[in-house]
């Protein structure tokens, strides 16, 4: 059978927003189960640390680079950084480094 | 533009020029930041759409193609994952599964992010803000100190969705023309600012600073477990995500001030 990609795109359209806004939508009111709410709480916190350790030093072509750019961007963002400082050092350290090596 | 003109609050009268008028300027002062906010974003997009692009036209998408699904998907791993089955010709069936797997994340994100917005927000901005839910700007909301300002995740999404789209389309049409050196430093901006949103609050509160190192030790145990090797990254976030959540929410319930 011959598929259509726009049929395709479609469809990956329709249940990416889905997943995103049914949430949003139904969701509406203020949660009050203790582990409920305790668990949305720590979500993000877990979720972006996952994400981002080991996975920076897979990003760049030399690790110890991307380990680099973890250290400044924790040290950063440490003492108060605002978020575009901390990422284009984090950018700054990747280029410089693997230029060097 | 008239998202300026628009952003008076339905439930303002006449009589409360005055709060409109802040709340005018409160509105306009989130978007700027939303602006400034989503420009490394917007950087850190370009480079990771770059070799998405590069995955669509080995899909065989035209640009205008790949450029209409990252512009209305907003998504990596989806979107690779759905380029992916395209080139190898799955059915319709198989194509929504793969994109509900590989985006299952962002339905803890928006159920998380729910909690976010004023209950009393109204139904169209939440059905905006559900178009650009990603790492990304999540991680920049959750940031925002009380609730989300619709207005600044309108900036942000305006600032961000034109480099995914263009990023993706320009990987279509010319894969190898960004030198790997910039898109290597490039695309640790995504990482820089994840840290950003994570490491201020790890400061002053002891739990989620332990809570994070032990995240980055679990994450790297099973990014090196052979168990974990047959299950893609995204199914990995969502195991480690909805674990380590559960396993801080028994352990350090969070009382309703903390929020």
């Amino acid at each position: 059978m011959e598929r259509n990609i726009y049929i395709y795109i479609f469809i990956m359209i329709v249940v990416t927003y889905a997943i995103r806004v049914l949430p949003l939508t139904l969701i509406r009111k203020r949660i009050n189960n203790k582990f409920v709410r305790s668990f949305l709480y720590y979500v993000p916190y877990v979720t972006l640390a996952v994400m981002t350790f080991p996975a920076i030093l897979e990003a760049t072509r030399e690790p110890i680079a991307g380990a680099l750019a973890l250290i400044t961007g924790i040290l950063l963002a440490w003492f108060g950084k605002s978020l575009f400082q901390i990422s284009i050092s984090c950018c700054i350290v990747v280029f410089i480094i693997e230029m060097l090596i | 533009m008239d998202t300026k003109a628009n952003i008076i609050t339905k439930n303002t009268s006449r009589e409360d020029f005055l709060v409109q008028d802040e709340g005018r300027k409160a509105n306009i002062n989130e978007f700027k930041e939303g602006i400034k906010d989503g420009i490394p974003i917007g950087l850190g997009y370009f480079a990771v759409s770059f070799t998405l692009g590069i995955a669509a036209r080995n899909a065989g998408l035209t640009v205008f193609q790949g450029a209409l699904a990252a512009l209305l998907t907003n998504a990596s791993a989806g979107g690779y994952a759905g380029f992916m089955l395209i080139s190898s010709g799955g059915s319709y069936w198989e194509m929504a599964l793969v994109t509900i797997i590989a985006n299952a994340r962002y339905f803890l994100m928006s159920s998380a992010l729910s909690q976010k917005l004023e209950p009393e927000l109204p139904l169209h901005h939440r059905f905006l803000i559900g178009i650009d839910v990603t790492d990304e700007l999540f991680g920049i909301s959750f940031a925002r100190k009380g609730w989300l300002n619709p207005y600044y995740f309108y900036a942000a999404m305006c600032v961000t969705m034109p480099f995914w789209a263009t990023g993706t389309a320009l990987g279509i049409v010319a894969g190898n023309i960004l030198s790997p050196r910039v898109v290597s430093a490039l695309s640790v901006a995504l990482y820089g600012m994840f840290l950003a949103v994570i490491i201020p609050p790890a400061k002053k509160n002891r739990i989620v600073a332990g809570l994070i190192l032990l995240c980055f030790i679990v994450s790297f145990i099973v990014s090196k477990l052979a168990l974990f090797k047959a299950v893609s990254s995204g199914t990995q976030i969502i195991i480690l995500t909805t674990a380590i959540s559960a396993f801080a929410a028994i352990f350090f319930p969070v009382t309703q001030k903390e929020n």
